[in-house]
């Protein structure tokens, strides 16, 4: 098993507010790990360091060490907008573009300069496929990404974000605006995912983690309680706080 | 005694909409009245002939329209270009706030104000002369506050996540922009803009001393020649001449053909407007 992201005591300040507090963590490749924890305890800034989408908020201040692929993904040789397309993100809500669902998986290989419309469509038709979503979108590619039922949505954004072919993946509670089918389908494509990506997804979902999940992260008040494997933290828990959060003491 | 409070506040309401509907309606009326008899074709495409006493408006018209082009033309990009700095680039919030001051005080400056900063600068230092152009940039400045902020609206009514989905795929700060923020602001940003043509049709002090001249016998050759106006034409019918009996009503014609053309633009932007809400789907 590889490393894929090795991370040294990661700190983070929104302002005056310490919301990562020493985080070390090692998210192995091509598995899901899952980050579980109570509401506001910087499960989603955590993920989104893995992609610098803090940077976007201003005050934000890090510190510590973020390696991908043995790299500091925070020194200042890293070009960020390379990094973003090597770590793509799926984000909550379902959020594509006001635009065709064709365009919406392009979007990422025009941004990147991508001309050659055989090649577009081609990789358009590949990253659709293995979001599982070509069969119900091949005949309408040109209708609006807004035609397209919730749970599809969210996985047009999945194949726009591997349109771009990206080592990683993150997740930020994918499901959690999808009905029960939906997210069953979901879960399904992101065991498939796995074979070729790093997946790191953020749920509220105790059942869901524990499902999909190679690896979990318990994360409290900013703090790295106990990272584990999956089956070891759902059924023999190292520290009580973790146990007390998956039997529903608290949370 | 709180229920007949109520209904005095009511009846208060009521009456004021009522008179604001009225003297709007009254101004239509009358002006339609007063103006209806000398529509005509050839009201609209003819040149005004013995001492403006006879015949149309045509130059005045042209040159109301080369007025507006020329100004939307100049305050367009700029105020859209300033909107998307405001927004989206500005640092510190102390300079933008400086900035935003700046601008709302220039939408209170009165236009007459407007048309003297026009002749001294774009008339006298840049020698462009009484002119199309010195009356087009004057306007332009007058309606760039009204764009900057119907862009600035517009603007900051895409929603975040658009953005983000677009940051976290790799693009930069200024592909995020083009092609999503402005695509999906674009309504927004042509409402203000045509409104903001109405307004500049209307008005007279900027293009007093910069643009309009009195009576021409030839539409302009080159944006350095001086035009016609509608509202200048109106002031100018009901000031000089000699003889009333006929000026007054062609300029009632003038003031109709100016408020249908008003009317016309600001029904464009509605309807824009109401096409992009409808097909909106966030």
């Amino acid at each position: 098993m590889v490393n894929k992201i090795i991370i040294r005591n990661l700190n983070l300040w929104f302002g005056e507010n310490h919301v990562l507090n020493n985080i070390d963590i090692s998210i192995p490749e091509k598995l899901i790990t899952a980050i579980m924890g109570p509401s506001g305890c910087g499960k989603s800034t955590f993920l989104r360091c893995l992609n610098r989408m803090n940077d976007l908020i201003e005050g934000t201040k890090i510190s510590g060490s973020l390696l991908i692929d043995e790299k500091d993904i925070y020194s200042d040789s890293i070009d960020i907008f390379d990094l973003r397309k090597r770590v793509g993100m799926v984000f909550q809500k379902p959020n594509p573009f006001p635009k065709s669902i064709f365009e919406n998986v392009a979007y990422g290989l025009k941004i990147h300069g991508v001309k050659d419309k055989g090649i577009i469509s081609e990789e358009v038709e590949k990253a659709l496929r293995d979001a599982n979503l070509w069969d119900e979108a091949k005949d309408r590619l040109s209708s609006s990404a807004f035609d397209l039922s919730g749970g599809q949505q969210q996985r047009l954004c999945i194949a726009r974000a591997l349109a771009v072919e990206p080592e990683i993946i993150l997740f930020d509670e994918p499901a959690s605006a999808l009905d029960p089918i939906s997210s069953a389908k979901l879960e399904e494509l992101l065991g498939e995912l796995k074979e070729n990506y790093t997946i790191v997804i953020v749920t509220h979902n105790l059942q869901q983690a524990a499902r999909i999940s190679d690896w979990t992260a318990f994360l409290m008040l900013g703090e790295l309680i106990e990272f584990d494997r999956t089956e070891k933290i759902f059924t023999a828990p190292q520290d009580e706080r973790t146990e007390n959060y998956l039997t529903g003491k608290f949370g | 005694m709180r229920r007949f409070k109520q209904r005095l506040g009511f009846t208060l309401l009521r009456l004021s909409v009522f008179i604001v509907f009225l003297s709007l309606l009254s101004l239509v009326v009358f002006i339609s009245l007063k103006g209806f008899k000398m529509l005509s074709l050839s009201f609209l495409l003819e040149f005004p002939r013995r001492g403006m006493t006879r015949g149309g408006i045509f130059p005045a018209l042209i040159g109301t329209l080369l007025l507006c082009i020329g100004a939307i033309v100049f305050a367009l990009p700029l105020g859209v270009l300033a909107a998307i700095y405001l927004r989206e680039y500005t640092g510190t919030r102390k300079w933008v706030r400086i900035i935003r001051i700046g601008i709302n005080n220039l939408a209170g400056v009165p236009s007459v104000v407007f048309g003297l900063f026009g002749l001294a600068i774009f008339v006298k230092l840049f020698g462009f002369g009484v002119s199309v152009l010195s009356g087009s940039l004057t306007l332009g400045i007058l309606i760039l506050p009204v764009i900057i902020r119907a862009s600035e609206e517009a603007i900051s009514s895409v929603p975040s996540s658009f953005k983000e989905a677009s940051f976290a795929l790799g693009a930069t700060k200024w592909q995020t922009i083009r092609k999503v923020v402005l695509p999906n602001a674009l309504p927004g940003i042509l409402t203000g803009a045509i409104l903001s043509i109405g307004r500049a049709a209307g008005e007279t002090a900027p293009i007093l001393f910069t643009a309009a001249t009195f009576y021409t016998r030839r539409l302009p050759v080159s944006p350095f020649r001086e035009v016609m106006a509608l509202p200048y034409h109106i002031y100018a019918l009901m000031t000089e001449g000699t003889k009333p009996e006929f000026q007054v009503p062609i300029a009632y014609g003038t003031a109709l053909v100016l408020l249908l053309l008003v009317f016309a633009v600001n029904l464009i932007a509605i309807i824009i407007r109401s096409r992009s809400r409808r097909k909106r789907k966030w």
